[in-house]
């Protein structure tokens, strides 16, 4: 396949950035998005380029390091993936597309197409936990009976993988879906009711903090999540956020 | 928690446009089921609207509670729309917003600005003429004008089609709007496919029933 990249390159989070215009010949069907990006750069560097950066890990879909914001949709036009696991067969030869980092104010670019997404990290930390005695004494957790359907709903949420293609889709750049999923996890099931009041004031707080936007329910995160988080959970962190309020 | 956080939230904010939403949807139903009677009876409208216009707790009270409602919702949907706008100092080079939303939840500023004018016309149109001639010239009650005012402003094609464009955005901003307040209130469970379908039908039903109004006296007067 032969391809033209439009590509946002910028030095450091200081520069102002531009996107740039590559030709790329040789991309096999069936090599991932990243693999492609991996050709491109051995292809850039051995012309004398700067290597693109872009962020990325397990490239198996479950870690939430990829990111990109591909032809207009984040993790690219396929439906349930991570970008690691985007293959190139959903283009055709001769396409033009076009490749940005994540924009929101609260992901702001350090290299090209890699952002920094700490603001996630601080959102977990103000909350987005139980506290578990680990002395030894612990209760196992087969122990509670937890009805099926709860279970189920809690481990729904719990697919979240911080990617935050949820924020890069948004046209308000909200985390409503990433917050919503991380207090549904813990908020269906008994192990975090003790909490679940402070843990959801706390993090909706330090998501605003985070200057992530509101949300309007357009529903554009529920359908580019990777993992298919529902919308149901943004509504269920709603009532746990106004139950909050009136009891605190 | 204090209460000053939590009305400056984003929860907070989002659950007031909901309410104030579906609170000018509630005025919206009667406005349309007191307009609808005029197609049938223009005695029905008549004494409606006599009603409306000279009961105290109508005028006095429920009217500026109305109307400082979609003064609220006017700013706070301004005010959304400037701190979503700032969450993205840098926008896309190429964003398909299609792929993932509907139009009408993108464009809910957009409809609602046209709404926002519609109404300073229709202020203009009725409300202030309405205003003078009961408190500034208070001319003697007559329960038969109505009616024939209704009729008469209708004559013209340029106002006529003018409302019909902006009940037509009415429709789009109600069709996401709805089901967005209720999203935002809390409520998805198994009950919300039955309840969206309503709203839908609400969006079509109401907006065009106006249009329907307005045509019919258009070409009946
Ligand atoms: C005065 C002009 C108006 C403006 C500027 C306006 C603007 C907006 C904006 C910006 C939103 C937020 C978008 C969102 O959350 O998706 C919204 C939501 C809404 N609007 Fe309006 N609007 C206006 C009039 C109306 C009227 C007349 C009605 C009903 C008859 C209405 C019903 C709603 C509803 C139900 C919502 C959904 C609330 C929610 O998202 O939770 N609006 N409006
Ligand atoms: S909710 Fe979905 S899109 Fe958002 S961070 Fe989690 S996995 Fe990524
Ligand atoms: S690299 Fe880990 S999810 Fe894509």
């Amino acid at each position: 396949m032969k391809l033209t990249l439009k590509i946002w390159r910028q030095k450091n989070a200081q520069d102002k950035g531009a996107m740039v215009d590559y030709q790329i010949d040789g991309i096999e069907p069936d090599m991932s998005f990243l693999e492609m990006l991996d050709v491109f750069n051995q292809d850039l560097m051995g012309k004398g380029g700067e290597p693109v950066a872009f962020d990325h890990d397990c490239r198996e879909g479950i870690c939430g390091m990829c990111s990109l914001y591909i032809n207009g949709e984040a993790h690219g036009p396929d439906r349930g993936v991570t970008t690691c696991q985007l293959h190139m067969r959903m283009f055709k030869d001769g396409d033009t597309i076009t490749i940005e980092p994540f924009r929101a104010a609260a992901f702001p670019v350090i290299k090209d197409l890699v952002v920094n997404r700490s603001a996630f990290d601080r959102i977990q930390h103000a909350g987005g936990f139980i506290s578990v005695n680990t002395s030894g004494k612990t209760v196992d957790a087969n122990a509670i009976p937890i009805k099926k359907e709860d279970a189920d709903k809690a481990f729904d949420a719990a697919s979240c993988i911080g990617c935050g293609a949820c924020v890069a889709t948004c046209k308000n750049s909200s985390a409503m879906l990433f917050v919503a999923a991380k207090v549904s996890q813990y908020a269906l099931l008994p192990q975090g009711r003790l909490e679940a009041t402070d843990r959801v004031l706390n993090m909706v707080a330090q998501m605003d903090a985070e200057g992530f936007g509101n949300c309007t329910n357009t529903g554009a995160c529920e359908v580019e999540c990777p993992k298919g988080i529902s919308l149901e959970n943004i509504a269920r962190m709603n009532r746990e956020y106004l139950s909050a309020s009136l009891k605190g | 928690m204090a209460k000053s956080a939590l009305l400056k939230s984003s929860i907070a904010k989002k659950v007031a446009m909901a309410l104030s939403g579906i609170f000018l949807m509630l005025f919206l139903a009667q406005h349309f089921f007191i307009n609808m009677t005029s197609v049938f009876s223009a005695d029905t409208f008549n004494s409606i609207s006599h009603f409306m216009g000279n009961n105290p707790l109508v005028q006095y009270v429920i009217q500026p509670i109305l109307i400082l409602g979609v003064i609220f919702h006017f700013i706070m949907g301004i005010v959304l729309e400037l701190k979503n706008r700032s969450a993205r100092p840098i926008s896309y080079a190429k964003n398909n917003g299609a792929a993932n939303s509907s139009w009408s939840s993108r464009n809910m500023i957009i409809t609602g600005a046209v709404i926002f004018a519609f109404l300073g016309v229709h202020f203009y149109d009725f409300w202030f003429p309405e205003m003078v001639y009961k408190y500034v010239d208070v001319n003697p009650l007559n329960e038969a004008r109505y009616f024939h005012e209704l009729v008469a402003k209708f004559e013209s094609p340029v106002r006529t089609a003018l409302y019909s464009v902006s009940f037509i955005l009415l429709s789009l901003h109600l069709w996401h709007g709805f089901n967005s307040s209720m999203q935002s209130v809390g409520f998805n469970n198994k009950y919300s496919v039955a309840l969206h379908k309503l709203g839908y039908v609400f969006a079509i039903v109401v907006p065009f029933g106006f249009i329907f109004i307005a045509l019919f006296h258009h070409f009946n007067h």
